[in-house]
């Protein structure tokens, strides 16, 4: 069925509506209200938006609920990074933490370069350990270039402690004490 | 103190005319103009006459001038022409220049004018009505004369405004 | 102190006063650009500018946190910006024109308010009315007009002076658009003067006495001009929109189409003279109009200053009736300037036919056929 075309006929305008003064007059009326209506700005520093979950801000690394770090300095996090933003020095795990002994390999140093990062988010969604994570943190700002770059403890200090619902490394340890047992 | 100030405005007022005549630039010498005629409004005020001043500026500075500069900016004509005028104008010109050292010389020589009786002069405040009132009896033909002149130059300069508008569009 | 002020060369004193007078409207005038930033970002549901504060400030409670909220110190930081910044001097430009056309903007703005009145005080008989005015000179309102049209000029040498593309246009915008506009400005008040001039009086175009005749307490007598002759205001109104270049009449400065207009070539130091010139502007127009429709320095339709003496017995006082008159009469001109302000804000600018259309085609014939009718309306009145 073809569709049928309702032609509308355009009013001419009455006098009144051709000298403008009404429309004036109803647009100052409107903009009175709107200088005595709330503003609606938000005064940035001191009010700060609600971040939703999801958000994709600064990457940063999280710790376990027991306060233990995840990452296990796999480096793939470093590989994947479009702009190569992320460097990693590997090391070894704490002597003091001997818990953790079996896991071989910490990162001695982790450095992202807020500079480089473009929010992609891959190396959350490539990291095994899920040690890194893009979290609410949207401003970042510094004066040298050098502060633009997080380091381990900044990044710890951003990501904080996240819910873990497999603690990987425990399970590990658990089943090779087991295994171990057993022969 | 008015004294100086007739001095003052003297200046301007000579000063700017000869700035009209002497300057090449198009621009400059309509400032220079507009520089006279503000001198001649001060005169005018010196002379009490507000009414004349005021028209003066109104008028001739505050519209006529404007629409000169406007003109001439328009059509960006800066420097001179630079064309030679012609025998024409240069006779012409020459027959004004004897009958103003002729104009100077009379003016000079003769007699001295009777000072003005004071008595005569209408006050200030009264000044406005009787400018009215006499422009609108005693005058009234030269003010309708001008202003049918100044009809007819509107007329003119409209259809010649007018008039290229069909060929500039075939 | 009275006396000790009329005892007083003439000279002095005319110095005095033209100071205490730029001493007011340069504060008003200053004042209205921070008012601007404020109207504008109220009417867009923003708090506009609200951070820069003074230490000393901030440590008084309560005054030192609304003055903040205010956006005050901007105002101060905004003025030293402007002072201390470099001042640039392209090379392309005519260096005397460029140089002195800031000031020639501000010379007539300056210059007009001296026939301007702005209050009034009685002597104590409550006989004469003594008119506030730096120059209380008959022929009053040509000599707004005529000083005023001058302006014009400002806009038109910036312009040339910058010798660039932009700042020209909008300097032919400006001389076409000012010049159009005048002569309906000039006709919408005609009938203003006509009904003061009734037939056998003395002839006068002064500004105190347009006031003087809004000053009655019958219905005629004190019904102000915009009641009287609300076509004639309503068509100086729009004309002066046009002559203070105020939206929706900005076309010399539209920054969509011609970037900054006559002043895109200025800065700094300079470019602020513009920016005073433009709200002195604003200021010396919202003062006429007020003394024309607006009754001047009384307070209401048929209240005018002298029955407030009355009431308040403040016959002897003439200092005090003077501080009121002008304190009236500044309320008044800050309303419209706040209403040049809101129509800033609610109006999108014309282009630059419409301006013309508006100007030739309708509000000329308008301020002619009111000019007709009135001159009709008077002649059967007297
Ligand atoms: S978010 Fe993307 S760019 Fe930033 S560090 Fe992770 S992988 Fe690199
Ligand atoms: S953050 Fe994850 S991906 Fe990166 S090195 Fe550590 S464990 Fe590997």
């Amino acid at each position: 069925m073809p569709a049928t075309v309702k032609v509308l006929e355009r009013k001419p305008l009455s006098f009144a509506e051709r000298t403008y003064l009404p429309q004036i007059a109803a647009g100052l009326k409107t903009t009175i209200k709107h200088l005595f209506a709330p503003k609606v700005t938000m005064e940035y520093p001191e009010q700060r938006p609600e971040i939703l979950p999801g958000y994709r801000g600064v990457p940063t690394l999280v710790m376990d609920p027991h306060g233990r770090e995840k990452c296990v300095s796999c480096q793939l996090c470093e590989f994947v990074c479009p702009p190569k933003a992320i460097r990693i020095t590997p090391g070894e795990v704490p002597a003091d933490q001997p818990e953790r002994s079996h896991v071989e390999k910490a990162p001695r140093e982790f450095e992202i370069d807020m500079l480089r990062c473009i929010y992609c988010g891959l190396c959350q969604e490539v990291c095994p350990e899920e040690a890194i994570f893009l979290q609410n943190v949207y401003s970042t700002s510094g004066y040298t270039r050098a502060s633009m770059v997080n380091n381990k403890q900044r990044l710890y200090e951003l990501g904080g402690t996240l819910p873990d619902q497999h603690f990987k490394w425990d399970r590990k340890k658990a089943a090779e004490t087991a295994g171990n047992a057993r022969h | 103190m008015s004294d100086l100030l007739f001095f003052a405005f003297t200046a301007l007022t000579a000063g700017g005319a000869l700035g009209v005549v002497l300057n090449k630039n198009a621009v400059h010498a309509a400032f220079c103009l507009l520089l006279s005629l503000l001198g001649t409004a001060g005169l005018f005020v010196l002379l009490n006459a507000y009414l004349l001043a005021a028209l003066l500026i109104l008028v001739y500075a505050g519209a006529v001038v404007a629409l000169f500069v406007f003109v001439v900016m328009l059509i960006g004509m800066q420097g001179g022409t630079g064309k030679p005028t012609g025998r024409l104008a240069t006779v012409g010109a020459f027959l004004a220049f004897i009958a103003l050292l002729a104009g100077a010389f009379v003016t000079l020589t003769r007699e001295p004018l009777p000072p003005p009786v004071l008595a005569n002069m209408p006050p200030v405040g009264a000044e406005l009505k009787l400018y009215a009132y006499q422009l609108f009896t005693t005058y009234l033909l030269p003010v309708e004369v001008s202003g049918f002149l100044l009809l007819v130059a509107m007329i003119g300069v409209i259809v010649l405004a007018k008039k290229d508008k069909p060929e500039a569009k075939a | 102190m009275a006396d000790f002020y009329f005892s007083l060369p003439p000279l002095l004193r005319g110095f005095l006063q033209g100071l205490a007078v730029v001493l007011v409207i340069f504060p008003i005038a200053g004042a209205s650009s921070l008012a601007e930033r404020k109207v504008s970002a109220w009417i867009q549901g923003r708090p506009g500018p609200n951070r820069a504060i003074v230490p000393w400030f901030a440590a008084i409670p309560f005054l030192g946190r609304f003055l903040q909220r205010l956006g005050l110190f901007h105002l101060a930081a905004d003025g030293g910006k402007l002072l201390l910044k470099e001042e640039p001097l392209p090379g392309h430009v005519h260096k005397f024109y460029y140089t002195i056309a800031p000031w020639l903007g501000l010379i007539p703005a300056f210059t007009t308010i001296t026939v301007v009145p702005f209050g009034a005080y009685w002597d104590s008989a409550m006989q004469t009315m003594h008119p506030l005015v730096l120059a209380n000179v008959d022929i009053g309102i040509l000599a707004v007009f005529a000083i005023g049209s001058l302006g014009v000029y400002s806009v038109i040498l910036a312009g040339w002076s910058s010798n660039s593309k932009y700042p020209f246009i909008g300097s032919i915008r400006a001389s076409t658009q000012l010049s159009s506009y005048e002569i309906s400005m000039t006709l919408a008040v005609l009938p203003v003067f006509m009904w003061i001039n009734s037939p056998g009086s003395d002839g006068s175009l002064s500004l105190a006495r347009v006031v003087e005749f809004q000053s009655g307490t019958h219905f005629l007598g004190g019904l102000w001009f915009v009641f009287l002759m609300p076509l004639s205001a309503l068509i100086f109104l729009i004309a002066l929109f046009a002559e203070t270049n105020r939206l929706p009449f900005d076309m010399p400065e539209s920054e969509a189409d011609l970037v900054g207009g006559f002043h895109t070539e200025y800065g700094a130091f300079k470019w602020s003279l513009f920016f005073v010139a433009e709200y002195a502007h604003m200021i010396v127009g919202s003062a006429v109009f007020v003394v024309l429709f607006l009754g001047g320095w009384n307070p209401l339709p048929w209240v005018p200053v002298a029955s407030l003496v009355h009431w308040f017995h403040l016959e002897n006082l003439p200092f005090v009736v003077g501080l009121v008159s002008i304190a009236i009469f500044l309320a008044k001109v800050i309303f419209m300037i706040f209403f040049f302000m809101w129509v800033r804000w609610t109006l999108p600018r014309f282009r630059y036919d419409q301006v013309m259309r508006i100007g030739w085609r309708r509000l000329l014939p308008l301020a002619i056929a009111n000019l007709i009718f009135y001159i009709i309306a008077i002649a059967l009145l007297t």
